[in-house]
This record gives structure tokens, sequence and C-alpha cells, in this order.
């Protein structure tokens, strides 16, 4: 294999890997523009995801049958249940931690994080469950590289939600309505905004968003485990922060350049697959020591 | 030479001038009031000077060194305190550690002094201790007041303890923000008296931003006047008063009142 | 020390919390401590399992004594403590089977290695607003994990085997009870060091950074000195703990350094009262001894957990231990 087909898959690669990312790392962002709040538990929203969606293709395979149309609608339903999930999650735990101080609420998110890491621990026995709808192994060539239609669907599958989500940012009044709680809280509700309403919106979003991600991870990689979250919060934190944390287009550019960067830097001799979390750990960290506004984010200025 | 020179400096964020080519000076010994319409940018300039802020352009001398580029503790061990517009003491803290604080950088012991209880670690906490409580004593709160959170004051108590925590940090220059605001009128003339005090037995000059305006002209040597980022009027109180610049100023904002005082 | 009684609002609460009310002259107090010390003295005398699960709480003590100071005093939520213990325990574990050292002398190897290990880590972070530090000690704690599972000199994953077990003046520590009493010693040490300090400059320092960094700052407080120092005497404990952790069982892998545990730490520190140091070491023995209590429930004793975490941060943030004054 010369090294340009090496980098053209591992271009591919990288924008399948960096379309998860992506969609994790909105959510992020999304919960972190209208509350100012580091959502630790979102990880376990797409690990949850990954379950019930699961569940749902277990319940579905039957009728449907193993294939695309029966992953579909796993994804959807998975959505639906993760993003009044997410809602619950944020009346319950966030909240009424609104006023409190800082480290309470980040504990509150790691403990809720943790109730959700358990929870599932506990129903699944600590296993690793295998997911595998029967989607087959074909695919399209271009050139030297082979693109399966897992890869395609996917990337497409990712493409259309931000889309759409983009969509319904800028052209719905709920979108507005979001921007404008991201940019000045008090002031949105002075103008007649109902804020617990938008945020309740904005989690639902961004948690059907990750169980999306979740569940098509699990159907992609075949199998689930209760902290498959973890990482993927981790890397879709450092996506977010990559793109500038609360900015949509932001987190979705941060997704794919961490995709890329993760791709192309397995290919660095002396970094393997072995290294490549440290890889990403290491970029998450020079990010916010030298430029924490990321590539798309506005400068903060947290002064008296 | 001034103890506090400001020249040429502006300060902008985000597209708008907070401060335009602003130069400012308070004298060793003096009392010095910096006033304005809301929105002037009267607090920025403190945090200019505190080094909370950092203005795009012009200098800032004190005691004749350059703080423009200290961060704001380093600007405090020069020897300027301030005090906030809206208290803030340190919340599930004494009366008596809150002053403490203010002698934090005038002192050094570390961890192991602390962990060894040194002889000198000792003699040093003895001090900070006896030092806060002389500026408590100096501000008029009492020792029995000492251990009890400091947030749990009455108000007119907790705008005096942060005056002493400012003054526990043994400054040259005190900035007060509005210390008068929320103060009843007999609150308010203690306040005068402590100021004056503070110059006098101190040898602390004040430099004080504030809205009520008698306060203001009964207790400053001079006046500036600062209006949409721009020092509009320098001058004694009398001059400030007669000044049509400032009385436009102030007519041309909702300050409609303090036009009417001056 | 304030008086207790319902009409006086104490500023600082006394360490003891609720139970200064009963416990309110020094005689009292010190009869207390007697008391728990004597028990704490004749515990292995309840058999080995014992034993060992009560060594183990009090390595945990420790390790929570030292993230207490980061995360109770200077307020910065280090979710990767777990990286100085490693340092500490891998610091011993190379030194002592690849190098052949006295166990002993490889403790100060182990102290500086956790200073220049907290600063590296500290020095960058400390600046971040505290999500991104959390995360950031996170990441780190994971480097710190995969780099031991990889690097040959840590031993991979199979990690190291074979540490000595100490001597000391003639006595050779090698049984469990020969362990509980180091470790009883080491705990006792940690939590009068962790007294003085909260009574100290840089105690009260700590304490100011924390409840609010520009007033702080404006008072001629260094802020980012101060949470160095936190984070380096906090990484100091962790790999105290750590080297004497891993003389204890001889063998050290790199999974007992994973995120879990620098949640078990954390748990520790908060469910007792963070802050409060008797409300830690309650915290730490909780961690410890309710998975023991909770054996029969399986693998829903960590759920419990997690769920106790929640339901204690919404309703009772102070911690179990009892709350001195009404704020």
């Amino acid at each position: 294999m010369t090294l340009t087909t090496i980098l053209a898959q591992q271009l591919v690669n990288g924008l399948v890997l960096g379309s998860f990312y992506a969609l994790v790392a909105l959510g992020y962002t999304m919960v972190f523009g209208v509350v100012k709040l580091l959502n630790f538990a979102h990880g376990d929203l797409y690990m949850t995801g990954a379950f019930v969606g699961f569940l749902a293709f277990s319940l579905v395979a039957g009728t449907l049958g193993a294939s695309w149309l029966g992953v579909a609608l796993s994804i959807l339903l998975s959505m639906i249940a993760v993003g009044f999930l997410g809602v619950i999650i944020e009346r319950i735990a966030y909240a009424p931690m609104l006023k409190a101080p800082r480290l309470s609420i980040l504990i509150t998110a790691l403990a809720v994080s943790l109730v959700l890491q358990n929870g599932i621990l506990t129903l699944s026995n600590g296993q690793v469950l295998p997911f595998s709808p029967k989607l087959g192994f074909a695919g399209i060539n271009l050139g030297d590289i082979f693109i399966n239609y897992k890869q395609i669907a996917l990337a497409g599958t990712a493409a259309v939600l931000m889309l759409g989500l983009e969509l319904f940012v800028s052209r719905t009044q709920y979108g507005r309505a979001m921007r404008a709680v991201s940019v000045d809280k008090d002031m949105s509700e002075l103008m007649g905004i109902d804020v617990n309403r938008v945020i309740a919106v904005t989690f639902f979003l961004g948690s059907a968003l990750a169980a999306a991600a979740g569940t098509m991870a699990g159907a992609y990689y075949g199998s689930i485990w209760y902290f498959m979250g973890f990482l993927i919060g981790l890397k879709a934190f450092t996506a977010a922060v990559i793109g500038g944390i609360g900015s949509i287009p932001g987190a979705m550019l941060g997704g794919l350049v961490l995709g890329l960067l993760e791709s192309f830097g397995t290919q660095i001799p002396g970094i393997g697959s072995e290294w490549k979390d440290v890889f990403s750990f290491s970029v998450l960290i020079l990010v916010l020591v030298f430029k924490p506004t990321g590539l798309l984010g506005k400068s903060e200025q947290e002064r008296m | 030479m001034a103890l506090l020179d400001l020249k040429g400096v502006s300060l902008g964020f985000a597209g708008n001038r907070v401060l335009q080519d602003v130069n400012f000076a308070v004298e060793r010994g003096a009392i010095v009031s910096l006033i304005g319409p809301n929105g002037a940018g009267k607090t920025s300039l403190f945090n200019c000077i505190t080094g909370f802020y950092k203005p795009q352009r012009g200098s800032i001398v004190f005691d004749g060194a350059e703080t423009l580029r200290m961060k704001p503790y380093q600007v405090t061990r020069s020897g300027i305190a301030r005090t906030f517009q809206n208290v803030r003491l340190f919340r599930q803290m004494s009366v008596l550690e809150n002053v403490m604080s203010g002698q934090h950088c005038r002192s050094s012991a570390g961890a192991v002094g602390a962990v060894l209880r040194l002889p000198s670690q000792r003699r040093e906490e003895g001090r900070i201790a006896a030092i806060a409580g002389e500026c408590l004593r100096f501000v008029g709160v009492d020792p029995d007041e000492w251990d009890r959170d400091a947030t749990t004051l009455a108000y007119g108590h907790q705008r005096r303890v942060e005056i002493a925590r400012a003054l526990a940090t043994q400054p040259k220059l005190l900035l007060l923000d509005e210390p008068a605001a929320g103060l009843t009128k007999g609150e308010k003339a203690e306040l005068v008296t402590l100021i004056i005090r503070i110059r006098d037995e101190r040898n602390v000059a004040v430099l004080l931003i504030e809205h009520d305006t008698g306060l203001v002209m009964t207790i400053s040597e001079r006046v500036s006047v600062l209006d949409h980022g721009v020092m509009i009027a320098e001058g004694t109180p009398k001059e400030i008063q007669a000044n049509p610049r400032v009385i436009e100023a102030y007519l041309g904002s909702e300050d409609a009142e303090a036009a009417l005082a001056l | 020390m304030a008086s207790p009684g319902p009409q006086s609002v104490e500023a600082r609460p006394s360490a003891w919390g609720g139970l200064s009310y009963l416990l309110d002259t020094p005689a009292k107090r010190g009869t207390a401590i007697a008391l728990i010390l004597a028990v704490m003295v004749a515990a292995p005398l309840s058999g080995p399992y014992a034993t060992v699960i009560l060594t183990n709480a009090l390595l945990y003590t420790i390790l929570a004594l030292g993230l207490n100071i980061v995360v109770g005093y200077a307020g910065l939520l280090d979710l990767g403590y777990a990286a100085f213990f490693a340092v500490g325990a891998y610091s011993v574990g190379i030194l002592t089977t690849t190098f052949g050292w006295n166990f002993w002398a490889t403790i100060p190897v182990a102290v500086v290695a956790a200073m220049i290990a907290g600063i590296v880590i500290g020095g960058p972070t400390l600046r971040l607003r505290s999500d991104y530090l959390a995360i950031v000690t996170l990441g780190f704690g994971e480097i710190v994990r995969i780099a031991a599972r990889n690097l040959k000199i840590t031993g991979s994953a199979s990690g190291i085997s074979g540490i000595e077990q100490p001597w000391l003046f003639g006595w050779h520590i090698k049984s469990s009870t020969d362990f509980y009493y180091v470790f009883l010693v080491l705990a006792v040490i940690g939590i009068l060091v962790s007294v003085r300090l909260a009574g100290s400059r840089l105690g009260r320092a700590w304490l100011y950074v924390r409840h609010d960094e520009d007033a702080a700052e404006a008072m001629g407080i260094n802020r980012v000195r101060v949470k160095l120092a936190a984070y380096v005497i906090g990484a100091i404990y962790g790999s105290i703990g750590g080297a004497f952790f891993a003389a204890n069982l001889g063998a050290i892998s790199p999974d007992s350094f994973s995120f879990k545990q620098s949640t078990l730490f954390l748990m520790a520190v908060i469910l007792g009262g963070m802050g409060k140091i008797p409300g830690v070491i309650l915290g730490a023995f909780v961690v410890v001894l309710a998975p023991e209590i909770l054996r029969d429930f399986g693998s829903w004793r960590y759920l419990i957990f997690a769920v106790g975490l929640l339901l204690i941060m919404l309703y009772r943030p102070s911690g179990i231990w009892p709350a001195g004054s009404k704020r």
C-alpha cells in the first residue's frame, strides 16, 4: 500500500470517527451554552443510548428484520428515550444545583455519571454484550481504498442529524431562544423566554444526539459495555474544546478535527493504538493551556 | 511626584471603548474622589489600577514603579488595596479571618513552618492576628463580633470589615468603591470621619468612587469626573460644582438627582 | 473555640462539627481521641480479616486526607488523584525490584516524584476554570495509567511483583498486623499534618481562594501559587500512601490506579464531609467498609454508593458528619 493510500484510508477513518465525536460533542457544547455546565454524565448518556438501542433492536429485530431498517428504528427509539432521560436528569439533579457553588454541581454531575454507569453495570452484570445487526460487509471501492456501507451510513446519519440540528437552531423559535439563553440567561428571562423550557429542549436534543451516536457505535463496533461512555465522553469534550466550547459549528469542526488527528496520529511511528488515547489527551491539555477558546469560540472575560 | 499616576490609559472590550486616553493622578496623603454618571467607567478604572483589567494603551505608575504589567496580587503587594462595590467578604469565615487575609502578603510562613510549628511561624501567626485586630478596632468593629461568620454581620459593619481587611494589607493607597452605598445618614457621617482618620492617622491616600455627591464634596480635596470613559473635568469640589460640562454630563444621564445635588 | 448553642453563629465550626455540643471541653475531646486510639490499637485482636479491612480503611484515610486538601480546602476538583498514588507505588516498585534499593531510601524519591508530578500536572492546569480542571486532571490520571500499562519499566499490564517487605531496625514488617500498625502511625501523622495546615496561613489562604478567587487575589494572595501548594501537598500524601501500599501488597498492577480508584477517593472525601477532617476519616471508613457490609448485594453495591453520593449532593452536600451550625 502506498503512502497516499494509507493516508486516504485514514482520512476516511478519521471522518467517520470524527462524526461520532461531533455528535457527542454537540450535546456537550449545547448544554454548556445554556447552563454553563460541563455535563460530566454526557458520555454515559451515549452509553445508555447504546444499551437502549440494543434493547430496542432486540425487540424490533423479530418483526422488522435484523438489518438497516431495524437499526434505524432502534436509533430513533433510543434517541427519544434517552432524550427524555436527559431532561429528567436535568430536572432532578442539575436544576436544583444551579445556584450552588461550582464544585457542588460538578460533583453532582459526576454522581449522575456514576449512577448511570453502575446502573447499567448492575443490569448487564458488567459483561460486554454483543450487538450484531446483519449489515454485511459490503461497500464501495474508491481507487485503492475501501469504504464499507456501514461507514457511509454512519457518517451520513451523523451529517443528517447535524444538519437537522443546525436548521433547528437557526430557523426555529426554540433555536433562537437557545442562542439567546446561551448569550445571556437573565436577559432572556426578562425578555419573556421560558428559560426552563429552553434548557429542557437543549438537554433533550443533546442527549438524543449522544444516544444516536451510542446506538450507531454499538451497531458499528458490534458490542456494548457499561464503561464505553467514559472514553468517548473525554474525547467528545476534547472535540468540543478544540472547536470552541459553546459553539455548535465548533463542536462539529472539533469532532472532525479530533477524528482526523487520531486517525493520522496512529500512523506516526511510536504511537500505536495503545498510545492513541494518550495522544488525544495530550491534545486536550495543550489546547486548554494554549488556546482555551478553541478554533471558533469567543474569549470569555471572567472579571469583576 | 504623584503617588499614583495614570497617563493615556485606554481600555476596550469587544469593540466597546470603556476608557479613552485617561490621565489621572493621586498625590500622597490626598483624598480624591472619582465621580461620573452610571456606566462612565469608574469601576473599570479601578480595575485597571488594581491590575484586573489590562489597558491596551497608556501607563500606570504607582510609587515610582510601572504597574501595568503586574498581576493583581503584585499590585496589592506594592501598596494598593481596595474594597468592592458589592461587599465581598469571604463566606463561612470569621470576621477576624477575613481581615487576616490582608496580612497574607505581608507574611511568609509556608507549609513546612506550619506543620512543624516553628517558633518563627507561631510568632508570625500572633503578629497577623494582632494586626488584624488592630485594624478592626480602628474601623470600630468590637472584639465580640470577631469570631462571627463575617457575612452574618449587619450591612454597615460588613462594609467596615471590608475596609479593615484592605487596611490590613498595609497599603499606601486605598481604593474605596462606593463605600457609602446602602448606608444610613448616621453611618455615612461615621464613614467620613473614618476616611479622614485613615488619611491622617495611617498616612494612607484614599481614592473613592462615590455617587453620594454630598459626601464627595465634603470629604474630597480633589474630584475627577469621568463620563463615557473620558475624563471631562478635574479640580477642587467647588470648581467641579461650577463646571458646566459636569452638570451637563449628569443632566444628560439618569443621574438627575446627582446633578441637582451639584 | 466559640461556644456552642443555637443562638451563636460560629464562623468556622470546630472540626468536630455537630459533636462539639457533646465534646465541648478539651478534657472531653481528649478522652474521645484516647478512646478511639485505644480501639484502633486493639483492633488486630479481632482477627486477620478485620485487620486487613481496617488497614485498607487507614490507607484510604491517608489518601482522602490528601485529596481533601486539594478538593476540600483549595476547592480543586481533581478527578485523577490516583495518578499520585501510582507515582508513589511505582517509585517503590521500580527502585526496589529493578535497582535493588532499600525501601526506606525510596520514600524520599517517591515524595520528590510526587512533587514533580504535582507541579507538572498543576502548573498549566490551575489557571483553568473548575470544569476544565476536573476533566484535565482526569485526562492526566488516564495518561499515567496508560503509561504504566504500556511501559516496560513499569512492568506493562502485569505490573511489578516481588516487592520486598521492608525492615525497620530489626523489625521485619511482613504480617498484616505489622502493616496495620504502620498504616495507623501514618494515618495519625497525616491527620496531625492536616490539622496544622488547616489552622495555618496557608490553610486560610486555601479557603480565601476557594471562596472568592478574585477577592483573594485583590488581597495580595498569589492564587496560582496557593493552589499549586495544595496540589503538591496532596500529591505527597497520595505518593506516600502508594509507596506503603506497594510494600504491603508486594505487587502492583495498573488496575489499581484507574479512574474508578480516583472516584473512590473522591467519594471518601465528599461522603463524610468535604473539608472537615473527622468527616473525611469517616468517609474513608465508609467507602472501605460499606462494600464489605454490602457484600451480599453483589454488583448492586457500587450502584448503591453512586445513588448515595447523588442523594448527598442534592440533600446534604455538607456530608454525613453532623453539621455544626445552621447556615
